[in-house]
């Protein structure tokens, strides 16, 4: 499985090309955000709120501006930028609007809350600078978990929105559902709550920004998803035209969603560069993104689902709250959790009946923003422990519950109005528990030791096109990508992708499927992206669409410059333009006189150099844009998990002993990197089922300011994963492709939960909320074995 | 305002001479006034290992050095360990087939960190391996590809 696989039958779609991106980055050539240093460039760093709730009664940053080595402090009043605003549209019973100031100016909501912006020669002047504020506040009461922000007294985070709640969402209720509720021989209930988490880029946020003046230009380079977002925001904060403002991403170490919303910090540097006329960088500090940054995933769920006697699901019913933090995030607001969460949840699952309410509230912690899998870690979890549940009620193995659940027949149109796209559902589920049969591990589990075995089944939409953006009623419809191909004299081409690798190896994986659809080595194609003066527009990487959709308008583009340059051979060849193709090595030749060809370069020399032997009513230049949008609602990956944990009863602690990955992403452009993709997600999956957790106290403070609290999990927590494929083309890409980039986060905390619950069998204990407290495993085995008497 | 400090290095064989700040940092002054960027900065608490540098051929955490403590020292960074003109040594060709690395940005301190205890431990094993990979935080990988990168250069070097 680790020797490199190259060209499969020829093509570069399927073989497990060495990337691109690695000899620069393993050299230390690679060219991060801080790597930038720009002549005459000044440091950022923010003054911040030390308080969860309360108003501003002064900033005050005379002395800031003493301190040796500061060039310059503005508190929000100083550089009096907009707002920003993520927008849906939807009533005012459904979602609030709320507004995310760049710099605080009345009111701060969360304890990291940036409120002024200092400017010195170096960092560390910078932060002498910072400690040199004084800011008076009048403290307002927090409200610090979900609960409390729902309490009809609560205090109120944002004026504007009654009981804290953002957006109040009832997507789905299917007629007659309290009936299927009533009359069902067997009904199940799950309530769970899973913790915050950070998403944590190894690489935190940062920004370099100039205005350049002969381009009349602010550049912007900063280690952003979402390019083309970034300029829009900033030049409507900085009061600019689009066309001065450029965003320039360099590498990008890992983004994980977080880098997937327009931030605050980003904006302020900006600003103070433009106000300077100097360039100033702002490297986040990694307590900043511990306690300040993006956020994730803190729900609560309370789900019923009633099944018949033969455990099939009958109905579904659903409250879910997510506890947003401190503001809505750009551009997918505080209804990325709820939304995502009523829409999908049915999952893999045939479920007739189905009602949801799905809920944002505010509260004074850092705001959260997307992360890999956005809700479908915790409403997967949730399907899958009711699953685990009805089987134990009904006396029934949970691999055949599921079994009788999963949709099986393709096109599936769900009670949730989505079309499944064809998949493997049930195959996936087979192999998984075959591989982990046939591998011993039952017996294994049926040994003295406490061992248990957990599955999860899930699919994930992963090609969004503008349609399903558009359901969700976000005022930016995200869906589309477009594709610019330029082929240059010498016939080789550079092609430009609106998406955004950030570790996801697109220099090599675009580059496969360009040089597939032209007949070209991959040596021959550059991939352009994160340049918004070069690159028409675009959404940027996430919900894992840049294969499916910048992939597709990627290929889309190729083909069209493919039939320009067999337009132009045939004129000069002298034949019908259906008599040539592509040759697979560069050229175009005829089909029945294969020795009759001419190169790219060939081409290329006419296309430029020597116009006047172009046909007639074709202009010089060889180039092609194209455009892709997902028709329907959607691609659909899916996988299985199988997982396998040893519970220490003397500690409490779960150790993994063997991860199985059965999925299926369509056609995998290549491999090794889908395998890398997977691998990585589960290891977040795995954090987010057993170790990493944010925490705060009573007052808002953050518990987990540095790496030392917040456990991130180490080579030692994470096992060897076997990874096995199964390929359903996808119907509705041009590449066949589905998206693969968050299958492992979101498959990986059901299964080990569920892994963890098979363990405590005989204990009559069934935990339900992540991370799983070693506590609450140490006190279920321990209680079982006082109860057993020994 | 701290005081300037005369401090002499060796980095990657070569004698720099720099005025800083005693307070300054190692991976600052390898970064920012070196203009060595390959080492990078994850946490400057000691917890990811992305700075990770060879300090008299043991793997040191550059953050939590400042540059004045290793005067007389042997420093390397990921910058010396490809050839000259370019080509990636056994160990960085390893990370690349095994597919050792996603967005690259804790690869230079798992590079350091590997060639460090491989030249002190040539015969370890696959688990002490693991081990020691485990003292470094990777975002994207999941750690298994790190390990059979590091396991098959170990081999390499071995049977060669
Ligand atoms: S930056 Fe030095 S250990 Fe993280
Ligand atoms: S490759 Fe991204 S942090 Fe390791």
């Amino acid at each position: 499985m680790n020797e490199p696989r190259f060209r499969r039958d020829g093509a570069w779609v399927g073989a497990s090309v060495p990337r691109r991106e690695d000899p620069r980055l393993l050299a230390g050539r690679g060219r991060f955000v801080d790597d930038i240093a720009l002549p005459a460039m000044l440091h950022a760093q923010f003054v911040r709120s030390t308080v969860a709730h309360g108003r501003i009664v002064a900033v005050d940053l005379d002395d800031v501006r003493t301190v040796p080595g500061v060039v310059a402090a503005f508190s929000a009043a100083d550089l009096r930028l907009g707002d920003i605003t993520a927008l849906l549209d939807r009533p005012p019973h459904e979602f609030v609007a709320t507004s995310m100031p760049v710099l605080a100016h009345d009111k701060v909501r969360f304890v990291g809350e940036p409120m002024a912006i200092v400017i010195a020669r170096d960092p560390y002047a910078a932060e002498d600078g910072v400690e040199a504020a004084v800011v008076e506040y009048e403290d307002l009461e927090p409200v610090v978990t979900d609960t409390a922000a729902l309490a009809d007294d609560a205090p109120l985070v944002h004026a504007e929105a009654q009981r804290n709640t953002l957006v109040d969402v009832s997507l789905f209720a299917t007629e007659g559902i309290d009936d299927v509720f009533a009359d069902a021989p067997c009904v199940v209930r799950v309530q769970t709550k899973t913790g915050r988490q950070n998403a944590l880029p190894l690489e935190t946020r940062g920004v370099v920004a100039h205005w350049d003046d002969r381009d009349e230009q602010l550049l912007v380079q900063t280690n952003t998803q979402i390019p083309h977002q970034v300029r829009t925001v900033l030049a409507s904060c900085a009061g600019l035209a689009e066309k001065q403002v450029r965003v320039i991403v360099p590498d990008m170490g890992g983004g994980f969603g977080q880098k997937c919303v327009v931030g605050r910090e980003e904006i302020a540097a900006a600003a103070a560069a433009l106000r300077l006329r100097r360039p100033v960088k702002w490297i986040e500090d990694r307590r900043d993104a511990l306690t300040a940054a993006f956020l994730a995933r803190e729900q609560r769920y309370d789900v019923r689902a009633a099944f018949d006697a033969d455990g099939r699901i009958l109905g579904l019913d659903a409250d879910v709250v997510c506890d947003m933090g401190a503001y809505s995030c750009y551009p997918f607001t505080a209804g990325i959790e709820p939304l995502m969460a009523s829409a999908e949840m049915p999952s893999v699952y045939k479920v007739p009946a189905y009602r949801v309410r799905g809920r944002a509230v505010t509260t004074n912690k850092a705001p959260t923003g997307p992360y890999r899998g956005v809700s479908r870690p915790q409403y997967v979890m949730v399907m899958e422990r009711l699953m685990e549940r009805a089987a134990r009620e009904l006396g029934m193995d949970p691999v055949e519950i599921r079994r009788r659940n999963v949709i099986t027949v393709f096109p599936y149109t769900g009670v949730n109005r989505i079309t499944y796209d064809p998949g493997s559902y049930r195959e996936s589920l087979d192999l998984c528990e075959r591989v982990l049969r046939d591998e011993g591990w039952y017996d294994v589990r049926d040994s003295d030791r406490v061992i248990g075995i957990g599955y999860s089944c899930f699919s994930e939409r992963t090609g969004y096109g503008s349609g399903a953006f558009a359901q969700r009623k976000m005022q930016v419809v995200p869906g589309f990508d477009i594709s610019e191909i330029r082929m240059d004299v010498s016939g080789t081409v550079s092609v430009t992708t609106g998406t955004m690798s950030h570790g996801q190896s697109h220099e090599t994986t675009m580059a496969q499927i360009v040089a597939d659809r032209l007949g070209l080595d991959i040596a021959q194609v550059k991939i352009v992206q994160g340049d918004t003066d070069r690159i028409t527009y675009g959404f940027g990487s996430f919900a894992s669409r840049s294969i499916t959709i910048g992939g597709s308008a990627v290929a889309a583009a190729s083909e069209k410059l493919g039939d320009q340059l067999r337009e132009i051979a045939a004129h000069l060849l002298e034949v019908d333009v259906d008599s040539t193709e592509l040759d697979g090595a560069g050229g175009i030749r005829l089909r029945d006189d294969p020795a009759r060809r001419l190169s790219f370069a060939e081409l290329a020399d006419v296309a430029y150099l020597r116009a006047h032997l172009l046909p007639k009513g074709v202009g010089p230049g060889l180039s092609a844009t194209a455009s892709f949008d997902v028709a329907g609602d959607g691609t659909f990956s899916n996988a299985t998990h199988g997982v396998v944990v040893e519970l220490d009863p003397g500690t409490g602690g779960v150790e993994i002993l063997r991860y199985v990955c059965v999925e299926d992403c369509g056609v995998a452009i290549n491999p090794q990197v889908v395998e890398g993709q997977c691998r990585g997600g589960i290891a977040q999956g795995i954090a987010g089922a057993l170790f990493e957790q944010v925490t705060y106290d009573a007052a808002g403070q953050p518990l987990a300011p540095s790496l030392m609290e917040y456990k991130v999990p180490t080579a030692s927590e994470i096992p060897d994963i076997a990874i096995h494929h199964l390929e359903t083309p996808c119907a509705f890409t041009a590449n066949g492709a589905k998206g693969a980039g968050e299958g492992g986060t979101i498959g990986a905390p059901a299964a080990v939960l569920n892994a963890v619950n098979d363990a405590l069998r005989d204990t009559g204990v069934e935990l339900d909320d992540t991370p799983i407290a070693r506590e609450a495993v140490h006190r279920a085995l321990n209680s079982a074995l006082e109860g057993t008497g020994v | 305002m701290s005081e300037i400090q005369l401090v002499e290095l060796t980095v990657n064989g070569e004698r720099r001479d720099l005025a800083i700040e005693p307070r300054r940092t190692l991976v600052d002054v390898l970064r920012h006034d070196l203009g060595l960027t390959g080492t990078h900065v994850g946490c400057e608490h000691g917890i990811c290992g992305a700075c990770t540098v060879l300090v008299d051929g043991a793997p040191v955490r550059a953050c939590l050095v400042f540059a004045a403590q290793v005067e007389d020292a042997d420093i390397r960074t990921v910058e010396s360990l490809a050839a000259p003109d370019g080509s990636l040594s056994d160990l960085q060709q390893e990370f690349s087939a095994h597919h050792g690395l996603q967005c690259g940005f804790c690869t230079p301190g798992f590079l350091m960190l590997a060639q460090g205890f491989l030249a002190e431990r040539p015969d370890a094993t696959k688990e002490e391996i693991r081990e020691v990979v485990a003292s470094n935080l990777c975002r994207c990988t999941g750690y298994q590809t790190i390990v059979e990168a590091v396991d098959a250069c170990a081999a390499r070097r071995r049977s060669a």
